[in-house]
């Protein structure tokens, strides 16, 4: 299985997230700019964490209209597997990929801290190596992070089960303390906690190795399928 | 024909505004406690080229696109001609 990061100009997770993938997951991974226009090869992308062009306008609203990002459009519409972490999430919220919007914190504060999860749909391919609501803890670092959508849209995210992961106590004011949410498909998941940074214990936690872990068992299933 | 169309966003009523609110904060502070609120927005100038499309139509595309997220933000546009 291999995977694409696309680098804008101002994404700052990038590297950890190829070094959790090849140094932790022995996983190829690469590093694709932002200005590349088709993603041939990869079986899934990962949209890293930063401050994709300064932030500029809106957190993602600039870097949704980069060439790479009409690529991932097509590979999601696929079904293949793109997950947008942080300013990733950012990202596909702007791009229509996912519904809803990310804004500013209740607090006004940029928040970096352990935050607790809870696991509220394990049937995802990038959640089955959790057991279903369980908790884990994640680092958060965002300062726009607090999700919000109209009530039918968070009807639909109910029903549908595309609410992934609940805070366990909301930081940052989001609607129904919400931390990550897929698509209607399953296929493309967009979280605000960073999976990437919870790979080592040596770093303080390895929860965030399940959403590769179950990525990986998904690509294999698939194959014997 | 050049224009010149003046676009301000601001959050839709609903939506919360943790930046207004604490200018809000920071001029009570400053003892303007007759200040009820603040709503902090965005103010942008675009030069613009006529084409014979219809101006308006494309700076409130333009809006929609990418100045302005409707999901949680409002726009007003203004236009005038300018000297080229």
């Amino acid at each position: 299985m291999k995977f694409a990061v696309p680098v804008f100009p101002g994404s700052n997770c990038d590297y950890d997230m190829v070094n959790a993938l090849r140094d932790i997951l022995n996983v190829p991974a690469d590093l694709v700019s932002a200005q590349a226009t088709n993603l041939e090869g990869y079986d899934a992308v990962v949209l890293p964490g930063g401050f994709s062009y300064g932030d500029y306008l809106r957190s993602g609203a600039i870097a949704r209209f980069s060439p790479v990002m009409a690529a991932v459009k097509d590979f999601a519409a696929t079904g293949k597997p793109v997950l947008g972490i942080c300013n990733g999430f950012q990202i596909l919220t702007e791009a229509g990929l996912l519904p809803g919007t990310l804004q500013a914190n209740r607090s006004a504060q940029f928040i970096c801290q352990a935050s607790e999860l809870i696991i509220r749909n394990s049937r995802t391919m990038f959640t089955t190596a959790y057991e279903n609501q369980t908790q884990i803890s994640l680092p958060i670092a965002h300062g726009e992070g607090n999700y919000y959508c109209d009530a039918q849209t968070l009807a639909e995210l109910r029903a549908n089960h595309q609410i992934v992961f609940e805070y366990v106590d909301n930081p940052n004011g989001s609607i129904a303390n919400i931390a990550g949410i897929t698509n209607r498909q399953g296929n493309v998941l967009g979280m605000m906690p960073h999976p990437e940074r919870a790979v080592e214990t040596i770093l303080g936690s390895t929860a965030g190795l399940g959403i590769f872990q179950s990525l990986l068992s998904h690509q294999r299933e698939g194959a014997h399928a | 024909m050049t224009y010149l169309a003046k676009v301000t966003v601001t959050y839709k009523e609903s939506i919360l505004d943790p930046k207004g609110e604490a200018i809000n904060d920071a001029l009570h502070r400053l003892g303007y406690s007759n200040v009820q609120s603040v709503e902090m927005g965005k103010y942008f100038e675009l030069k613009v080229t006529g084409n014979g499309q219809p101006i308006e139509e494309q700076v409130d595309e333009m809006c929609d696109r990418l100045l302005a997220n409707v999901n949680m933000e409002t726009y007003q546009i203004k236009i005038v001609e300018v000297e080229d």
